[in-house]
């Protein structure tokens, strides 16, 4: 009976608390000193580390900037049908205008402009040549009748009372919004108020627009604006610049006016975004595919030349006395030491048309004076130079693994009758292959992301994908796309590794030990 | 009691350091024999007025627009006055990155009393842009690898039967586009007209295409010279002070045209976004720096022109080679003759566009 209790009741520790709980609560006690012990390595990835990725993630997507700035025109836009092949209709116009003047005093329609220019190029200069006439529309026409009408149409303070009065902006809606948005921008912008500034043309234009759509407030000068020849913003626009009669153009802001979009992405893969759907871009412009198969192409030859060269030299060091293999070491450390743009910077010297390679060349009698080798600005230049520099990658981790293979595999190979190419072939090389992974996976990942190398030696044709992407961050400012290409080259690495993981194994890489 | 001393101690410490970073006033510029001219005929003068003031260099102008864009989203604008080219404050001025300055009332008037506005006249070409210098893009060859008929006009650069060897051209659309169309027989008044165009964009880079295969193209200004230097060149464009440099001062034999020069301009700006104080200095030392004696002594260590039409006359000689420097001015009457290009406002509507174009060029 008393055994049965033992084993039933719950286990209690000497003070009297269950066992379970107890040991929970010291376990616990273990996770949180673990975590703290780790916390400092985990915030500094994270910060450094996870957020840029995040942050870069979420900028090839997004695409505020479009809706933020012409949020009217995106609405009015909705019924408007692209492939019908004709521009807009006056609506879209009219909405249009308000949203362009208000960008044009936030100064926000040049970015406008330089992110559909990303898309289409020519809208850049569309925007920026518009942007300095949109305040000289013909629209004064408007203002000039309604001052006729009644000067008190000319007053700020006039429109700021009928602004505030609840039955006006109600019968007034289009006016109302616009007057509102404009008085944000003053003060945002200029810190004035409206109540003291003269009322801007387009803000009349969505009095006359309201007007001509039968409103007719109380509390207002009444105005009959049923006579006045209406002012047409398509035909305004169209003047500015003939591009805004062009459909191809209203078919690119309808198709970007989202707040997120795959534009960047579909981009970074020469393809666009259209109205009929997803095709490739013109011949002339497609050149990302061509720059990601390029980095991948050189990134396996300098890896190859890498391990061609790197072998043998690994192969020296493992197995000379330690004296001279310490000599040998520090020769294939030495270029580590010696900063990359100065590396970079002597293969100039040494590549270049008349530089001391093609010289003794010359010298020698191989080449012709006036046929000099072209050693530089080119692939052959990137790869040169980029082997030079990655090899000690490669030869660290070989001699590393080359180390641990002891010479008595080789001795038996060989007093059981191998010869020593087949002692070396089938014994030794099968052996050191952890070692090759290792520095293939080293050499392959710092060339696939390298940057300033190429850039130096690699002239127009041996240029890398992390080229276009610094172009896109430092000079075009396209960061959108400079995201997209970035994730693009992440994800790319992370599947070859997975490959690679599924062909080598990633177990049968070895640092070393 | 004695903590709280240290602990007060340590504060004040901190808070006259920071008084002290405070002072620190950074110049963005370009770096080489250009920011040494600035720091000449600028810099060491204000400081000696300004003892206070320590000026910081920094070498950053050819990414000013996309630096200060990641200080401005960042809301932490660390430059205090920004060297940019013209084009570049167009951009910074339209996007807001920049302040707008008022030339009669916070630049100085020229010793005449003709007022800034005047004195630098067409060379504002933006609210927020305070001209320099005027510089052009020219093109340099080696005098022992044309022969007997050295190159007179810019078309040698396309002439490569005449003229066989490599090119060095800028890796960028500005006056390469311009230089084609006008060896493509374009009137040069037409030029923009016709560069506005797909079709006239599609013959520049035809233009260019018959001599891609020859082109080394360069990003950094001092990239000419040096390939010029080791002969890697024959001929290349660069900057007028730059060829200045390589022939009078390092005797190298390079010669140089001022055919088709291109003009462009180069100046400061003052980051929006900066407090009160540090604006209020950035101005100050602006008003110093851009009067006109300021920009003629500028002129004795690098042959760029003076923007003030006021300084033209101050112009006087290299502060160590004393040889005259007026006939080496981009601006001088002798090397404007032929007609001469620069047209900023196409530039700043259309080089989005064009660079976009440029580079997928380039890369095919």
């Amino acid at each position: 009976m008393s055994d049965a209790n033992l084993t039933d009741g719950p286990i209690t520790t000497a003070d009297g608390t269950s066992l379970k709980k107890s040991l929970r609560l010291a376990l616990r006690r273990q996770k949180i000193r673990a975590l703290l012990l780790i916390a400092p390595l985990f915030l500094f990835i994270l910060l450094t580390f996870i957020a840029p990725i995040f942050d870069m993630l979420v900028r090839s997507v997004e695409n505020q900037s479009v809706p933020e700035t012409i949020p009217r025109t995106i609405d009015a836009l909705e019924a408007w049908e692209a492939g019908a092949g004709a521009p807009p209709d006056e609506q879209v116009f009219e909405a249009f205008y308000t949203d362009f003047a208000l960008a044009v005093g936030y100064k926000t329609h040049t970015k406008l402009g330089a992110r559909l220019n990303y898309e289409s190029s020519g809208l850049s200069s569309l925007f920026r040549s518009t942007g300095r006439k949109v305040g000289k529309f013909d629209t004064d026409a408007y203002a000039d009748a309604f001052v006729e009408a009644d000067p008190a149409f000319e007053d700020p303070a006039a429109w700021a009372t009928w602004m505030a009065d609840a039955t006006i902006r109600q019968a007034l809606p289009l006016t109302a919004d616009t007057y509102d948005a404009w008085a944000t921008m003053l003060m945002d912008t200029k810190g004035k108020l409206a109540a003291e500034t003269e009322i801007p043309d387009f803000v009349t234009t969505a009095l006359y627009r309201d007007l001509a759509n039968g409103s007719r407030p109380a509390d207002m000068p009444d105005v009959n604006v049923s006579g006045w020849e209406p002012v047409s913003l398509a035909g305004q626009f169209a003047g500015a610049n003939k591009g805004w009669a062009d459909p191809q153009v209203w078919a690119i802001i309808k198709t970007y006016g989202s707040s997120y979009t795959p534009g960047y992405f579909l981009n970074a893969a020469d393809l666009q975004l259209t109205p009929e759907g997803i095709s490739q871009r013109p011949e002339n412009q497609r050149i990302y595919v061509r720059l990601f198969i390029r980095t991948i192409v050189l990134s396996v030859v300098i890896t190859g030349t890498c391990i061609l060269l790197g072998y043998p030299v690994a192969y020296l060091l493992a197995n000379l006395p330690l004296r001279s293999a310490n000599v040998l070491m520090i020769l294939v450390l030495l270029p580590f030491w010696t900063s990359l743009l100065v590396r970079t910077s002597a293969w100039k010297v040494l590549l270049q048309n008349q530089g001391v390679i093609n010289d003794v060349l010359v010298w020698i009698g191989i080449v012709a004076d006036d046929n000099r080798l072209e050693l530089i600005n080119n692939a052959t230049g990137t790869i040169i130079a980029m082997t030079h520099i990655l090899l000690p990658f490669m030869i660290l981790p070989l001699f590393s693994v080359m180390k641990t293979i002891s010479p008595s595999y080789v001795r038996a190979a060989k007093s059981m009758g191998a010869n020593d190419w087949t002692a070396f072939w089938r014994i030794y090389f099968p052996n050191s292959v952890p070692g090759i992974g290792a520095g293939s996976i080293l050499v392959f990942i710092l060339s696939i992301g390298y940057y300033i190398t190429p850039e130096l030696v690699g002239g127009t044709k041996g240029v890398f994908i992390s080229n276009r992407i610094a172009y896109h961050i430092s000079s075009s400012l396209n960061w959108g796309l400079a995201a997209a290409l970035g994730t693009l080259l992440l994800v790319l690495v992370m599947a070859l590794y997975w490959v690679y993981d599924r062909i080598v194994g990633i177990d049968n890489v070895k640092l070393g030990g | 009691m004695n903590l709280t001393t240290k602990l007060l101690a340590t504060t004040v410490l901190t808070v006259t350091a920071g008084a002290a970073m405070a002072d620190d006033m950074t110049i963005v510029s370009w770096g080489g024999a250009y920011q040494g001219s600035q720091l000449k005929a600028y810099a060491e003068p204000y400081v000696a007025n300004n003892p206070d003031v320590n000026v910081v260099w920094d070498e950053s102008s050819n990414e000013a627009v996309a630096k200060l864009r990641a200080m401005n989203e960042a809301g932490n604008v660390t430059w205090d006055v920004v060297d940019v080219v013209a084009a570049d404050a167009m951009r910074l001025c339209d996007e807001g990155l920049a302040i707008e300055i008022d030339p009669d009332t916070q630049l100085a008037p020229a010793p005449d009393g003709t007022s800034a506005a005047d004195d630098f006249g067409d060379l504002l070409i933006s609210e927020c842009f305070i001209p320099q210098i005027v510089y052009s893009t020219t093109i340099g060859y080696r005098t022992d690898m044309v022969g007997d008929t050295p190159p007179t006009d810019v078309c040698a650069l396309f002439d490569t039967e005449a003229y066989p060897g490599k090119r060095s051209l800028e890796k960028r659309p500005l006056n390469n586009m311009e230089w084609a169309l006008v060896c493509d027989g374009v009137a040069a008044d037409e030029v923009y007209d016709v560069l506005a165009t797909d079709e006239g964009q599609d013959r520049a880079f035809a233009k260019l295409a018959t001599i891609k295969d020859d082109v080394i193209w360069w990003s950094a200004g001092a990239e000419t010279p040096q390939l010029l230097a080791d002969g890697e060149v024959v001929m290349g464009s660069t900057y007028n002070g730059r060829l200045f440099s390589v022939i009078e001062e390092q005797n190298q034999p390079v010669g140089m045209l001022w055919d088709y020069q291109v003009f462009d301009l180069d100046g400061w700006i003052i980051p929006a976004g900066l407090s009160e104080e540090r604006q209020a200095r950035a101005l100050d030392f602006i008003y110093f720096a851009t009067d006109t004696q300021r920009l003629a002594d500028q002129a004795k260590y690098i042959s760029y022109g003076p923007a003030r039409a006021s300084s033209a006359p101050l112009v006087g000689q290299h502060a160590e080679l004393g040889i005259d420097m007026a006939p080496h001015m981009p601006t001088d009457p002798a090397n404007s003759q032929t007609a001469v290009l620069y047209n900023f406002d196409f530039w700043a509507d259309y080089r989005d566009d064009l660079d976009a174009k440029f580079q997928a060029w380039l890369a095919q």
